[in-house]
């Protein structure tokens, strides 16, 4: 059914720091080769050795530079796949009830063997989170790796989604976002984590944590607390101020010129 | 938004189709026989051919009856049912005028306004679309609604109620595209809010995910050419609407008539394609398409 449920028990979801991220793009591959080869369909590829090659992505890494009103442009990395939202237009608008929100714990995933491939799901998402696979001709979007979070088969440390096992930045976090005493909530409470276009109104459940403000070369570092002493402060002072010996003879020589 | 030539096709002869029922269903003209049966072929042909034309951008379109289940919540569900009850009705209410000669009006006026619910649901499925400002305004119902009633009165033969139509819907035209040319500035989303860093400063697309394209630029990001859009306008204007009415005000004659219905075709045709082609996905913003 393509009505959304009232709540879910839980909100699974993920937790992207664009702080740490480095814009690898491992977690694209490990979420293709994961998906490719599990859960519904494969994530075909059309030419992937010809002049143009196009392929399904269910999650892709943007890259944004930000300019401050001053000082220097900041380069940001943006991971960008479905963001499970509690109020998810891409649900209510499938014809078919392919489409349709857990209530168990909030992922919302596709039927392929109903989907007729009209493609308003992926029209009614404004994150471009849904991809219809030009091969099998159905819709294909982040199933939050449904096939490896429950999989006792697995060891358990593998039972999370592909990206954030693979991320060697830390930068994808996935937990219970529902429950405000999760790792997951405590790092968005904690860090200012923020919602994509929230003036679309579909309460997306995964957050993104901000940047946080770069050091500059220009500005003194934070005051060190007390007792807390750089070992390599004494070699990275200037080692004279002024110049001398040849160097020092050459500079007064031209200043004299 | 890709302008797919089948839900051009689609939209523009269904919405007509589905306008010569509502005046076929309201007795508008009142014909018998081989007259009505030659009326309800073209209107049918319109209808259905359009419906037909719409299954052809499905990946699984033998599954396309799978479409009926969702009607609580997709207007795509709904137009289905919608169509398939206005055809039903108005079979019904045909074979009465064709082949016994009598006219049921009661279930004319059923199949009337199950037919301009058709087109309703039909609007709603665009009209709903958050994430295409442009579409998101109840001026888009109005607009379909109105284009296909007026070519329906002209298709039907009702030059009072066209001549009426036509400038009403060309009216509505005219203030949906001048509305729509600021509706993605007015809707609040833009690369600051999309990528949540307008707060450091002004964002810019820096390097996309891929080197080539994708599913979403080939079916979200179609930019349109300034020049090329307000000379389709006009065109659509022309033919659409200016033309046929010209043609209505001359003394009647079927060579008219028909020259007056191909240029309303040719004209909604091209603001159709406009439609789709000038209409702004927000998730462009993603790649600073917009």
């Amino acid at each position: 059914m393509t009505s959304l449920p009232e709540s879910t028990d839980r909100k699974l979801g993920l937790v992207i720091d664009l702080d740490t991220c480095v814009g690898c793009h491992a977690c694209v591959v490990s979420c293709k080769g994961w998906n490719t080869e599990n859960y519904g369909a494969p994530l075909s590829d059309q030419e992937p050795y010809g002049a143009d090659p196009t392929g399904t992505f269910l999650n892709r890494v943007h890259s944004y530079e930000v300019q401050p009103d001053q000082g220097a442009a900041q380069l940001i990395h943006f991971p960008k796949s479905c963001l499970h939202c509690d109020d998810a237009p891409c649900v209510t608008v499938c014809p078919t009830g392919a489409s349709y929100k857990r209530v168990e714990d909030g992922i919302v995933l596709v039927n392929e063997t109903d989907c007729i491939g009209c493609g308003l799901c992926a029209w009614a998402c404004p994150y471009g989170a849904r991809e219809m696979d030009a091969a099998e001709g159905v819709m294909k979007k982040c199933t939050l790796c449904v096939d490896r979070i429950y999989n006792e088969n697995l060891p358990e440390e593998d039972r999370v989604p592909a990206c954030v096992r693979t991320c060697p930045a830390g930068a994808r976090h996935f937990g219970d976002l529902g429950d405000p005493n999760s790792d997951v909530s405590k790092l968005v409470e904690e860090r200012g984590g923020m919602d994509l276009m929230p003036e679309q109104g579909t309460k997306p459940v995964n957050k993104y944590l901000p940047p946080r403000p770069k050091d500059r070369m220009d500005r003194p570092a934070p005051a060190q607390a007390e007792g807390d002493i750089d070992v390599l402060a004494p070699f990275l002072k200037p080692v004279a101020e002024e110049p001398k010996g040849f160097i020092g003879w050459l500079d007064k020589a031209l200043e004299k010129l | 938004m890709h302008p797919a030539p089948s839900v051009i096709i689609f939209t523009t002869l269904s919405g007509l189709g589905f306008g010569l029922l509502i005046w076929l269903g309201l007795g508008m003209p009142t014909v018998t026989g081989w007259v009505a049966f030659v009326f309800f072929l073209i209107a049918y042909a319109l209808a259905v051919g359009g419906l037909l034309a719409s299954t052809f951008h499905l990946g699984h379109p033998e599954r396309a009856f799978k479409a009926f289940t969702q009607w609580r919540t997709s207007w795509l569900s709904r137009e289905a049912w919608a169509a398939v009850a206005a055809l039903i009705v108005m079979a019904i209410y045909g074979a009465g005028l064709v082949f016994f000669g009598t006219r049921v009006a009661f279930l004319g006026w059923i199949g009337a306004a199950l037919s301009l619910l058709t087109v309703y649901c039909t609007s709603m499925i665009y009209g709903q679309l958050k994430t295409v400002p442009r579409w998101k305004t109840p001026l888009t119902p109005v607009l379909l609604m109105a284009i296909s009633l007026a070519g329906g009165a002209l298709l039907a033969g009702q030059v009072t109620e066209a001549l009426i139509l036509l400038p009403v819907a060309a009216v509505v035209q005219v203030v949906w595209w001048v509305k729509g040319d600021t509706a993605l500035k007015s809707s609040g989303s833009d690369m600051a809010s999309a990528t949540g860093l307008g707060g450091i400063g002004q964002v810019r697309a820096f390097e996309p995910p891929h080197t080539g394209t994708n599913y979403l630029l080939r079916e979200f990001v179609h930019v349109v050419g300034r020049k090329h859009a307000i000379k389709l306008r006009a065109i659509a204007l022309v033919l659409g609407y200016a033309v046929p009415v010209a043609l209505l005000l001359m003394p009647f004659g079927h060579l008219l008539a028909l020259i007056a219905v191909a240029a309303h075709l040719a004209g909604i045709a091209a603001s159709r394609w406009l439609f789709f082609a000038e209409a702004e996905h927000v998730v462009g913003l993603y790649y600073g398409k917009r």
